[in-house]
């Protein structure tokens, strides 16, 4: 901070300062914006280099093993909610789409495109969430970009993170492998991060315990296939939530599901407000969950693997995969009936009467 | 949860589907309406039909808001937004509806117009508050459930002096439009008997359907939106069904009282007032069967503030959702259903909401008949 002082003048006001057009227009405000705020934040030597991009060092692979980019961009609202905000939510999102890969993730890269008048405190806040989260994950934003809008084109602030990632030696994984006789695991809790984030929604603000999942799935991924490395799919069920990933992967795939409602771990939090709000949790966002589909002999391995790992802790096998040509995900109901698990038309609504 | 989890238990299904199976008469089929859209959805979320007998058909009534709401309404709710500027508010269901030119709310506001999804008639109230340079219209849909709540907020902000908040109201009643079918005889030829409104009879009460037994000879038991409400309606009916008997039966005991309401209806008389006919789709023009708001509280009507004209627009060609509301057709026997109309591209509003019986059907149903196809 006592460089940056130096260079820019007066430093940020970070109290009460806001963004300004100035801070994206490429001159000294964004210079002092970098430093003083990313900068220092995500500080590692490629960052420090201060070149237009990130030189990497390129691991040695294996044979099979390749490299995996994935990108996401997040938009949220609100940007702060319970259990997290947008800024571990970009980096936890982008180091999920790497593991899902089944790669162990190594760099990410961000880009900001923030809101004019977004108040400083706010970007702050934001920025030390997105680095403490990839420090914990042990995976350094290497590069960067930020950009400011006017006012009113944007909504606080979009992030843009793109992961770079090694896949493990010995595992293919792919949506198509699914294969009749696979049984699906889920890997905790559906629906959290989706009512979490829906409870602070404008209109919405009700009280409840529930807060979001958000969290880094490479360290899960990592023991899961140690110890079955011929684990076929891995998704990690985002917006749409459980039914729609699962819809993905059987088209993707030509296979049909099966699913047990018995077995699908739902908090009693999330199925009360969901009942309350005529949604189905099925359908709601996670941060923090996956979807593996393996051999059914290795199931019960890959059980144990994933309750063994903190992030696993109420892992389920909650169904199997079919042979249907038709692509159904159906679902065994508590009530002993039987029902289709669609796609999600639209958002998902809450209902009028 | 506890007391709705008991309303979904699994072992007390199966002992309740043993004796309605022990009550089907082998020789006759059961037409059952299922008057309110959450019932249909009900029926398909627990996949009640799979427990039952396969003479009991569940016909899929009328009672879904959305479905039920003509074109036309949507139509004057887009030009407020297009041609006066307001910020409309409204269910969530109403976003997606058609209307004219392959228009809906969703689409209006990809093109810049301001309407905004809400959970509670309070909130539209509350977004005028916060935007007093506007004009707010929150466009009320609904049976006899929402119609109270519309009437609070209408007399909130009279109390509170909100000059720039309206109302466009589309509220219906449920009784009228039961009349109305059982008018249609082909419609009342075809039903056994009526699994009665849940929400809105705790607000009406069950004395408003004893006209069903007494004009028409069919008996109602209204019922609760929980499977198990559902099923044990079923057997009731069975039981009145094969005795000869038509009586109103009151299964969910625990929110319907014969009166209903008496405050929420107080309410609601206090606001509204009948208007001498109403369109529906599915039933034509049908009188006494919706509410408009009384010239005492004209100031909040958005009818007359913004001089708003009714113009009649022809449902989609292809579209056969007024013979699936009465009763007389499947889904499954609409030519569209599935192919040109889906929840995603829907051209008729029964396929939009999650309580109509084409979306119902669709997302939870459709996989039945693709299975018995492919074994056949």
């Amino acid at each position: 901070m006592s460089k940056a002082a130096r260079t820019h003048g007066k430093p940020l006001d970070f109290a009460r300062g806001r963004v300004e057009l100035s801070h994206g227009s490429g001159g000294k405000a964004s210079a002092q914006l970098i430093e003083e705020l990313f900068q220092s934040a995500f500080a590692n030597a490629f960052l420090d280099a201060q070149d237009d991009g990130a030189q990497l060092p390129l691991p040695a692979l294996a044979p099979g093993q390749r490299l995996v980019i994935a990108t996401d961009s997040h938009v949220v609202a609100p940007l702060l909610f319970p259990g997290g905000d947008i800024g571990c939510l970009a980096v936890h999102g982008t180091l999920n789409d790497v593991a899902m890969n089944g790669a162990q993730p190594l760099w990410l890269a961000s880009a900001f495109i923030i809101e004019e008048g977004l108040p400083l405190a706010d970007l702050r806040r934001i920025v030390a969430s997105m680095a403490a989260a990839a420090r914990a994950a042990g995976v350094p934003i290497v590069t960067g970009d930020t950009k400011v809008v006017e006012r009113g084109k944007g909504d606080g602030v979009f992030i843009t993170t793109t992961g770079v990632g090694v896949t493990y030696a010995g595992s293919e994984i792919s949506a198509r492998r699914a294969a009749p006789g696979d049984r699906i695991l889920v890997s905790g809790t559906l629906g959290d991060h989706g009512v979490a984030v829906m409870s602070k929604r404008q209109n919405m603000d009700f009280a409840t315990g529930v807060v979001s999942d958000t969290a880094a799935l490479h360290g899960l991924v990592d023991a899961l296939l140690r110890a079955v490395p011929d684990v076929h799919v891995l998704r990690d069920p985002t917006r749409g939530g459980l039914a729609s990933t699962l819809n993905e992967i059987a088209q993707t795939a030509g296979v049909g599901m099966r699913l047990q409602e018995q077995a699908l771990p739902v908090r009693e939090e999330v199925r009360a407000a969901c009942e309350f709000l005529g949604l189905d949790p099925l359908y709601c966002a996670n941060e923090g969950k996956l979807i593996a589909i393996c051999p059914p002999d290795v199931a019960d391995t890959a059980l144990c693997a994933l309750r063994a790992h903190p992030l696993g802790r109420d892992a389920a096998i909650v169904g199997h995969v079919v042979e249907d040509r038709h692509c159904f995900v159906s679902l065994h109901t508590v009530f002993g009936g039987e029902r289709m698990i669609d796609w999600l038309a639209g958002e998902q609504l809450p209902r009028i009467c | 949860m506890k007391y709705v989890d008991e309303f979904r238990d699994g072992a007390r299904a199966r002992a309740l589907a043993a004796l309605i199976h022990a009550q089907v008469q082998p020789a006759r089929r059961y037409a059952l309406m299922e008057f309110c859209g959450g019932h249909t959805h009900a029926i398909s979320r627990y996949g009640v039909p799979g427990l039952l007998p396969d003479t009991i058909e569940y016909v899929h009534g009328p009672g879904c808001p959305v479905c039920v709401l003509p074109v036309g309404r949507i139509d004057q709710a887009i030009d407020l937004v297009r041609e006066h500027g307001v910020i409309l508010c409204t269910y969530a269901d109403v976003m997606r509806v058609p209307a004219s030119g392959r228009q809906s709310l969703m689409s209006l506001r990809a093109d810049g117009g301001d309407a905004r999804m809400v959970y509670s008639a309070a909130d539209a109230l509350r977004i005028a508050e916060e935007n007093p340079t506007q004009q707010v219209v929150f466009f009320a849909i609904g049976f006899e459930t929402t119609t109270p709540p519309t009437a609070v907020v209408i007399r909130r902000a009279r109390e509170r002096g909100i000059a720039n908040f309206s109302v466009l109201c589309n509220h219906v009643l449920t009784p009228a439009a039961m009349r109305a079918l059982l008018g249609d005889g082909a419609a009342a030829a075809r039903i056994d008997g009526f699994i009665g409104p849940a929400h809105v009879s705790t607000v009406i009460g069950s004395a408003p359907y004893e006209f069903v037994p007494r004009d028409y000879a069919k008996p109602v038991v209204i019922a609760g939106f929980e499977p198990l409400d559902v099923m044990q309606a079923t057997l009731l009916l069975l039981r009145q069904i094969n005795a000869g008997e038509a009586r109103v039966e009151n299964e969910f005991t625990r929110a319907v009282s014969r009166d209903g309401n008496r405050i929420a209806q107080a309410l609601v008389a206090e606001v509204f007032q009948m208007r001498p006919s109403f369109p529906w789709r599915g039933l034509g023009s049908v009188a006494d069967s919706a509410l408009a708001i009384r010239a005492a509280y004209g100031e909040f009507d958005a009818e007359r503030r913004f001089d708003l004209v009714y113009r009649e627009v022809a449902d989609a060609k292809a579209c056969e959702c007024a013979d699936i509301l009465r009763g007389l057709k499947h889904p499954r026997h609409c030519k569209v259903f599935g192919s040109a109309c889906t929840p995603e591209h829907p051209l008729g509003s029964c396929m939009v909401s999650s309580e109509g019986a084409c979306a119902a059907y669709y997302s939870y149903g459709r996989w039945r008949e693709r299975a018995a196809e492919a074994t056949t």
